[in-house]
């Protein structure tokens, strides 16, 4: 059993409000899994407690048998979990190329005094940087766009500079949130595509947060069912295809008993 | 082993060009534009060095004057009350020799930049968790505080002002090489940062914190450096106005201050390191010039501000930085002006 993440009892509450309660939940290494649930299920609140900007009121998060809790974002990062966002955040004013450089920096030993006096060392580091940025970039079918400004990029092409952005950190896991939303039918298609090559390519664990099934049904391993900031299912697509539990928080209760 | 000897050369030639321009300064220019000269590096100074907090890293601070004023304090104190009771164990520091007054203004320098840097610590720390107008309320309150402190503490004046601070470099024209050497050091440093990737991390916490955050960034790191960065240079620039001008009082250090080294960020650009210290020096040269407009100076300035936020706010020179290259541009423009003039005539 080699469970690269590990939530156990996991709670987060706003002042009265938890929006997720005692969540347990793990992810093997390798594994693509999938988060879903209804608007406001708290499946976003997952990923920011995985990622440090929420510290959970209760519970653990272990990450490669380590205890992540409480950590700053930056420090879990290093650890190896990056993100993308639901609405997205690039660095808009800043080239293609620049966003997934930044990325790439934590990665790198440069400190602040080298880049003052410019060293022969961070020339070197620097290059290194843009060569590596450069290849992730074309490895993403991004080639033509790293000079343009990133908030100028077609809305596609933004979700894909967003993934490639945090493949720069060299990460084991990399938290996917909805990543199709938005698209059309082709772009869906080929998104799929590309999350299992990268995952193949860059030896990830993948975990998604979709709503659309026809993506989620069809590239994920394992998916977990969240509602009202609990897990209510768990299991392959074909098993949450057919559970009533599932069913009835997307549809109502009146749907199972039909 | 290359790259020493061109650090070398780069620092030696500054230096040279420097001494130069400082002696051609003391010489050949009336004290009134020397005045001028000098002020407008003065400003150059904390127009960029406000730049590195404002414009690259995105905390917006309107207290930057806060700084200059506690630079400037230190530095005077240090060469009025403290140098005097050190030059008896420590001849090496008498003053009215070269190497007393190099010494003397250079420890000023160096304290004036410390306190102003530790001053930076303290204001950096709010803006770990205000953004936006909040961090520019705390600012604009820490510059009043300071300037509030100065003008009730005895020792240093009060009111009056510390006054009779000695003439330590004009005294051996280098007035212009202190003023001149700590403009250069700043937008080396803006430029330096700027091109490396480390620099690129700065702009990212500007663009967006949390997804910067999110991409291993230390935001925390970034913006404490910036302000430490940007408050020392501050406190730097002045400790050197404090020594030319011989006397300062706390008035000068005031909102005003703070308001006009601001809208030179606003004004270059934010973020354009080349285009603050352009703006640096327009602002200070224009009004000097413009002296019967000296009533309205503030108004035009709030509305120079209110205008460009509303027409063009990225600034004059928005990111970009005006180099060789801009040069190159320029001269492109007008061969193709000429040709189409010359083809027209033909």
């Amino acid at each position: 059993m080699s469970a690269l993440l590990r939530m156990e009892g996991v709670t987060k509450r706003f002042g009265g409000l938890a929006a997720v309660s005692g969540l347990d939940l793990h992810i093997d290494s390798g594994e693509l899994a999938g988060l879903i649930g209804p608007n406001g299920a708290g499946k976003t609140t997952v990923f920011n407690l995985l990622t440090g900007v929420y510290v959970p009121t209760e519970g653990a998060i272990t990450f490669d048998g380590r205890l992540i809790n409480g950590l700053k974002p930056c420090r879990i990062a290093a650890r190896g979990i990056a993100r993308t966002f639901q609405n997205i955040r690039l660095f808009r004013e800043l080239t293609a190329l620049d966003n997934v450089k930044v990325a790439a920096h934590l990665r790198s030993r440069a400190g602040l005094a080298a880049a003052i006096f410019r060293t022969p060392g961070l020339l070197a580091n620097d290059r290194a940087l843009d060569q590596a940025a450069r290849a992730l970039l074309a490895r993403l079918n991004l080639e033509h766009a790293a000079a343009s400004r990133a908030g100028d990029l077609p809305y596609g092409l933004q979700r894909r500079l967003e993934i490639a952005r945090a493949l720069a950190t060299e990460p084991r896991l990399l938290l996917l949130d909805e990543p199709a939303a938005g698209m059309n039918p082709q772009e869906k298609a080929e998104l799929m595509h590309l999350i299992r090559a990268i995952r193949q390519d860059f030896h990830l664990t993948v975990l998604l947060i979709e709503h659309d099934m026809r993506v989620v049904m069809g590239i994920c391993e394992r998916i977990y069912v969240l509602d009202y900031g609990e897990i209510i299912a768990e299991g392959t697509p074909e098993q949450i295809r057919r559970d009533p539990r599932v069913i009835a928080a997307y549809l109502g209760d009146e749907a199972v008993h039909c | 082993m290359r790259w020493w000897l061109v650090r070398i050369a780069t620092v030696a030639g500054v230096l040279a060009a420097l001494v130069m321009v400082s002696q051609f300064a003391e010489r050949g220019i009336r004290a009134y534009e020397l005045q001028v000269i000098l002020l407008c590096g003065v400003y150059v100074t904390l127009a960029v060095s406000l730049n590195l907090i404002n414009g690259i890293t995105g905390q917006f601070s309107i207290g930057h004057a806060g700084f200059y004023g506690i630079g400037a304090y230190v530095g005077a104190a240090w060469t009025v009350l403290w140098q005097p009771r050190l030059v008896q164990s420590v001849p090496a520091l008498k003053l009215g020799t070269l190497t007393g007054d190099v010494l003397t203004l250079a420890v000023a320098l160096v304290l004036g930049a410390l306190a102003a840097a530790l001053a930076g610590v303290v204001v950096g720390l709010p803006s770990l968790r205000l953004r936006g107008d909040y961090l520019a309320i705390v600012t604009l309150g820490f510059g009043e505080v300071i300037r509030v402190v100065l003008l009730n503490m005895e020792a240093v004046g009060g009111a009056r002002g510390l006054s009779g601070i000695p003439t330590l470099v004009s005294d051996h024209e280098l007035a212009v090489f202190w003023v001149g050497l700590l403009a250069v050091l700043v937008i080396a440093v803006s430029r330096n940062l700027m091109q490396s990737v480390r620099g690129l991390t700065w702009l990212a916490v500007r663009e967006d914190e949390v997804a910067a955050d999110a991409m291993g960034v230390n935001t925390t790191q970034v913006k404490v450096t910036a302000f430490v960065i940007g408050a020392a240079f501050a406190g730097a620039a002045g400790v050197a106005f404090a020594h030319y001008n011989t006397g300062i009082s706390p008035d000068l250090f005031g909102m005003e201050t703070s308001i006009i080294i601001t809208t030179m960020v606003v004004l270059g650009g934010t973020g354009s390191v080349t285009g603050s210290a352009i703006a640096g020096v327009l602002l200070t040269a224009l009004p000097e010039y413009l002296r019967f407009l000296a009533d309205y100076r503030m108004v035009i300035f709030s509305t120079l501000l209110v205008v460009m936020m509303l027409t063009r706010p990225q600034g004059i020179f928005g990111h970009r930085e005006v180099g060789w290259g801009t040069f190159g541009q320029i001269a492109g423009l007008l061969r193709r002006l000429l040709r189409r003039r010359g083809e027209a005539s033909a």
